[in-house]
């Protein structure tokens, strides 16, 4: 096993409650953040993953002292005591660390399990760390892999068919509140993906109308084309409870968006019809408190988990059939990453071509009958000789201390071009 | 003879309808549609059955069976099952018949648990006036039930989506939406059937006593119960109450109606204690 290490240090839903999660969100994009790990000294590669659910962190590290504290330094920035971090935080190490992104990847790990939106967030993180040349060939190697995985879970298992993500539990909970859906209003507050997810989903439950409400306006009204909806103000987000019936709110907004005391009134006006609040958003959009109106329903990202946990003996028989290929996976990248090491490369590498030379011969001198012993001897070693003379370049670039490749490199490289992989599997 | 077949037809009514409540609640348990379907028919024969006893009680006696608290408990669990059934024909709501064939079992238990004797009409009951009186109050107390059965099963849902912890109930019920337009419905035809028992009272009461009212323990308790249902209906109308507070309002009201229809006779006695 190479000398450094892989690392994943995280926190997510299971892990840590809504509030914490809500200071360290990355509200502010990747870049920032991706240069500020860059200044943590011996990570070599790392990667940064922040969604609503989860941050994560993956690094390839030389040596493990003092870095899990500027880790965690890191991702609270002193926000909540140091010694209560750590309950919050998992930390993974090697093959921990290859298995966990491998369920985050193929959705194993989320919130609603099988949701597909994370396979995406993963992709536009890695997107960012390449970006800032931030990944290095173990990285790149691990990352490529988890999306496959994610691939082979979603095609050989029935993983994502029962649910697609956050929307799915709102169209659940929103049929026992209304149901039918059939003629009733939603509101999206914020025009984020996540929101237009849900809308798509509402929509094709029946739900009559879509209106949009963004700070931005042109983006709303892109957004209401797209359902034949109006686009709004935010302004007028009071005015809207009138006559809408679902609110889902997901804008990036740091502070309370819609209170108790604005809400109150409207119930009135719109004779007690109920109203069904989703807050998507982290930080949270809407006033907690609004769960206590009559009739109104108010549902933030952890509560849905409630929802998701009614569907859970459907799926568990599939999660399983999951673990199993997330595990194989594992495996199979660990011996990769074991043989990144230089000598198993050129053993590799021997074998290979001394296995084709063997099967070969064992083809070719049954045919050739009237060699004798000698000259028969005089062939295998002809052939021997061509193998050492072609691989005495290769093996030699692998050997040789370079200051221009990093030995991993090196041994990638080599595997690749030699097709060393193939033969692994 | 008659007197066998109305005891056989009884015991019967009750096997029945307990045949019925155990199919409703393993349908309840492992949401089989077959079994709802049978459960249906189970209770369908016990509506037939039930009309029958009273068909044969009235043959037995001579008189509209609502005058004992047997006869009268009977009746209500009469009325429920039909007004259920009734209802079943226009719309389904889930899981609905789990909790009324439940009420309607407990009705019969206690209908079954006090004497079956009969007796002579009193003279203040022999009227033209006791069948419409009677069984129109009945009818409305059937679809009140309803109304309660509605309200019970809004509190239940409505605490699972409240408290986001769903337990055994949240699959199984019906949408909140659709126990509230239940309420609706029900609220509306209970009152109005209600509201025609007491006018038909007041009438009986001015042909037989020469008083249209006469604060009697069970007229001011009809009246009381009358006022909570007026309230719920009123409310609804112009302000649109709905949800919690209807199904509250619901329960609220269905106590008194068992109170009008009990605890008046037991406590307070007046012209409307019947045979004990």
């Amino acid at each position: 096993m190479p000398a450094e290490r892989i690392l994943l240090i995280g926190v997510n839903h299971k892990s840590t409650p809504l509030a914490v999660r809500e200071k360290i969100a990355l509200t502010d994009g990747y870049k920032e953040p991706l240069r500020r790990l860059a200044e943590i000294p011996g990570c070599r590669e790392y990667y940064l993953l922040s969604t609503c659910n989860r941050v994560e962190i993956l690094l390839v590290v030389e040596s493990v002292d003092y870095l899990e504290e500027a880790l965690i330094d890191f991702l609270f920035g002193g926000s909540i005591p140091a010694e209560k971090c750590r309950e919050y935080l998992y930390i993974y190490y090697d093959n921990e660390a290859v298995r966990h992104l491998f369920l985050v990847a193929s959705s194993l790990d989320s919130m609603i399990i099988g949701e597909p939106q994370i396979l995406g967030q993963l992709k536009e993180a890695y997107r960012h760390a390449s970006a800032h040349h931030s990944t290095g060939p173990l990285l790149n190697r691990l990352l490529h892999k988890s999306f496959s995985v994610a691939k082979r879970v979603r095609s050989e298992t029935g993983i994502g068919s029962s649910a697609v993500s956050i929307s799915y539990a709102a169209v659940q909970l929103a049929k026992k509140i209304f149901g039918s859906l059939q003629d009733k209003k939603v509101l999206l507050v914020g025009a984020g993906e996540m929101a237009e997810l849900a809308a798509e989903h509402l929509v094709g439950q029946g739900v009559g109308e879509v209106v949009v409400a963004n700070r931005t306006l042109s983006r709303a009204l892109d957004l209401a084309q797209k359902f034949n909806g109006v686009a709004v103000s935010l302004e007028e987000l009071v005015l809207q409870l009138e006559r809408v019936d679902i609110l889902i709110s997901s804008t990036g907004s740091s502070g309370i968006v819609l209170h108790k005391d604005q809400v109150k009134p409207v119930m009135r006006t719109r004779r007690n019809k109920p109203l069904f609040f989703i807050d998507i958003a982290v930080p949270r959009d809407l006033d907690p408190a609004l769960n206590d109106v009559d009739n109104v329903f108010l549902y933030d990202i952890d509560d849905l988990t409630n929802v998701v946990e009614l569907n859970k003996s459907e799926r568990a028989r599939e999660a399983v059939k999951a673990g199993r290929i997330v595990d194989e996976e594992v495996l199979k990248f660990l011996r990769w990453y074991r043989g990144m090491a230089v000598t198993p490369t050129i053993a590799a590498l021997r074998k290979k071509v001394d296995d084709i030379c063997r099967v070969e011969l064992e083809r070719t001198l049954p045919r050739l009958q009237d060699l004798s012993d000698n000259e028969r001897r005089s062939v295998e070693k002809m052939t021997m000789a061509i193998a050492s003379k072609i691989l005495y370049a290769p093996l030699n670039f692998l050997k040789k201390d370079s200051c221009k490749h990093d030995t991993n490199v090196k041994a990638d490289m080599v595997r690749t071009i030699f097709g060393l992989e193939e033969d692994d599997k | 003879m008659i007197n066998e077949i109305s005891y056989l037809l009884f015991q019967s009514v009750l096997g029945i309808t307990f045949l019925a409540c155990a199919a409703y609640i393993v349908f309840f348990i492992t949401r089989k549609k077959e079994v709802r379907t049978i459960a249906r028919w189970i209770l369908i024969a016990s509506g037939i059955l039930q009309t029958a006893y009273l068909i044969s009680r009235y043959v037995l006696t001579g008189y509209t069976p609502v005058t004992s608290l047997h006869e009268a408990v009977a009746f209500f669990a009469w009325a429920s099952t039909w007004a259920y059934l009734s209802f079943r024909w226009r719309y389904t709501v889930k899981n609905f018949g789990t909790f009324v064939s439940l009420l309607i079992f407990i009705l019969l238990v206690i209908s079954a648990s006090v004497s079956r004797k009969t007796a002579p009409l009193v003279p203040a009951l022999q009227s033209r006036w006791l069948p419409v009186h009677a069984g129109v109050s009945l009818i409305a107390y059937g679809f009140l039930a309803l109304a309660f059965c509605g309200g019970l099963m809004y509190l239940l849902q409505e605490r699972e989506l409240k408290s986001k912890r769903f337990g055994y109930f949240f699959s199984r019920l019906p949408s909140l939406e659709a126990l509230d337009q239940l309420n609706s419905h029900c609220l509306t035809a209970g009152f109005l059937f209600l509201t025609f028992g007491i006018v038909t009272g007041i009438m009986w009461a001015h042909q037989a006593w020469g008083t249209y009212w006469q604060w009697d323990p069970k007229e001011t308790w009809s009246l009381i119960t009358w006022f909570i249902y007026l309230i719920q209906v009123h409310q609804r109308i112009t302000v649109g109450w709905r949800g919690k507070r209807a199904a509250v309002m619901a329960i609220i009201g269905f106590c008194a109606v068992l109170f009008t229809l009990w605890g008046v006779t037991f406590l307070l006695g007046g012209v409307h204690s019947y045979a004990r």
